[in-house]
């Protein structure tokens, strides 16, 4: 198992709330790793430190230590725009640019100086779109605007858009919560061909979802890490109560 | 006294609802096996071919039931999608509706044989049967009480008794042996005796498949696996 990044004693706080408390967990490549919990547990909070996208939030403050390949991602040495390059992040709603398709793709490349020339560019492009099996759908139409096309593909092409700019570590935030359930399978068939390449880590409100697309699951409640193991055991004997209390449909 | 796990509720009450009526299901046919059972050998014992053909018709009643727990379970699977012990359970009663529904074999199998066991003369090993039925019946009855309490601990005290069980078995096949040897007239009477125990002795083996479930369903392990015992090498 090749830990990827390693969260030691995060605790995360908005002003005086505290979003996370004490949390310690791995993320891996060789394994999906989702996060779960009900609605203000701290997932998508321990999400975004790990890009340190909490540094945008006025007010936020996190604590502890996160390492990428060892590198703290707090250091003096770490270039957040760097951080953000290999750690990237795919949200709830799809937000593509109001640009092209293509341009969606190749703007990330262009400013970090993935790509010499268009013919590389190009090549970029095609390849992101490949991996996320929109390259046959939008081929023809490169020029539309991202925004012309249905939510499941548009969040395809956000996927497509942190892929082209070749990062480690894939962070998704209920990346289908706003997918028909055709576009949302193809988005865990998608999760499935990417895991190995990248290390990703999702956060989840849909318990299926979770079972289905990870190979490790984290429950989070009250800001506090509850159990993390196998998604196999998560869900068909879970050790903590509450965790059982949560997946079965207790919890509350 | 077994000590009863109590969960809390499901926010979907419904689901309570559905979880509930499926283990009634189970319940309910887990008592009319044991019923069954019981009925078949005092049919057996009084030689009233009457109640045995009771019995044998009663066994349409369980094999219904077992397609009601088996449409009730496969309904909460997909409208429901049960997690962990919630899982386990719906599918040990799916597993356990299918062993009771052998046990109700058993016992109509049982009470088939009694026209052709009943005679003038009275076969003497019959009257050890009674004893060895009793005692599969009540690993039945505390397996799937056992059930209904989600208690592991009196799950794997069902399964330890199957031990006994098999050593009765054997003990009166021996005695049957003998006795047909030495009253060749009665050998085809004790031949149906000797199913007779037999089905007793698997009986008792269900009834440690039911209660090798619950352990799983309320412990979320599997229990260790047993040798073979004497029961199960003949």
């Amino acid at each position: 198992m090749t830990v990827k990044i390693a969260a030691r004693h995060v605790s995360a706080f908005y002003g005086d709330v505290r979003a996370l408390d004490d949390v310690s967990i791995d993320i891996d490549t060789d394994h999906v790793t989702a996060l779960i919990g009900p609605s203000g547990c701290g997932k998508s909070t321990l999400l975004r430190t790990l890009n340190r996208l909490t540094d945008t939030v006025p007010g936020a403050r996190v604590e502890g230590d996160i390492r990428l390949d060892g590198r703290d991602i707090h250091g003096r040495d770490m270039d957040v725009v760097e951080l953000r390059a290999r750690v990237g992040m795919v949200f709830q709603k799809p937000n593509p640019f109001p640009k092209s398709i293509y341009e969606n793709v190749a703007y990330g490349p262009r400013i970090h100086g993935l790509a010499r020339g268009r013919g590389e560019l190009d090549a970029v492009v095609e390849t992101s779109l490949r991996r996320t099996g929109l390259w046959d759908e939008v081929k023809d139409r490169l020029s539309d605007r991202g925004t012309a096309l249905s939510g499941g593909q548009q969040q395809r092409l956000c996927i497509a858009r942190a892929l082209a700019i070749e990062p480690e570590v894939i962070l998704m935030d209920e990346p289908c919560s706003a997918l028909d359930p055709i576009a949302t399978a193809r988005i865990e068939e998608l999760i499935g061909a990417l895991s190995g390449r990248y290390a990703i880590a999702i956060v989840t409100h849909n318990m299926q979802q979770a079972a289905r697309v990870s190979q490790r699951t984290a429950f989070f409640h009250l800001g506090r890490l509850v159990e993390y193991g196998d998604t196999s055991d998560i869900f068909t004997n879970p050790r903590a109560e509450r965790t059982k209390d949560y997946i079965t449909g207790r919890y509350g | 006294m077994a000590e009863s796990r109590t969960l809390a509720t499901h926010t979907v009450s419904a689901f309570d609802q559905e979880i509930g009526q499926l283990r009634g299901l189970v319940a309910q046919m887990g008592g009319l096996a044991e019923q069954a059972v019981g009925r078949a050998m005092l049919a057996l014992q009084r030689g009233d071919l009457e109640l045995a053909a009771q019995v044998s018709a009663a066994d349409r009643a369980i094999d219904m039931l077992e397609a009601e727990v088996e449409r009730a379970a496969v309904r909460l699977i997909a409208l429901r999608a049960p997690m962990a012990d919630d899982l386990r359970e719906v599918v040990a009663a799916l597993k356990i509706a299918g062993v009771v529904e052998r046990i109700g074999d058993y016992a109509k199998n049982i009470a088939r044989r009694v026209p052709a066991i009943i005679s003038d003369h009275r076969i003497e090993p019959i009257s050890t049967l009674p004893a060895m039925a009793r005692m599969a019946q009540e690993m039945v009855h505390d397996a799937l009480d056992a059930f209904a309490a989600r208690d592991p601990a009196a799950a794997l005290e069902v399964r330890q008794r199957d031990t006994a069980l098999d050593d009765f078995y054997d003990s009166i096949f021996r005695t049957l042996v003998t006795y047909m040897v030495e009253n060749p007239r009665t050998i085809s009477q004790v031949a149906h005796l000797l199913f007779v125990a037999k089905n007793l002795e698997r009986v008792g083996d269900h009834a440690t498949n039911v209660a090798e479930m619950v352990y799983y369903a309320a412990a979320g392990r599997h229990t260790e696996p047993r040798g073979l015992s004497a029961g199960e090498v003949q």
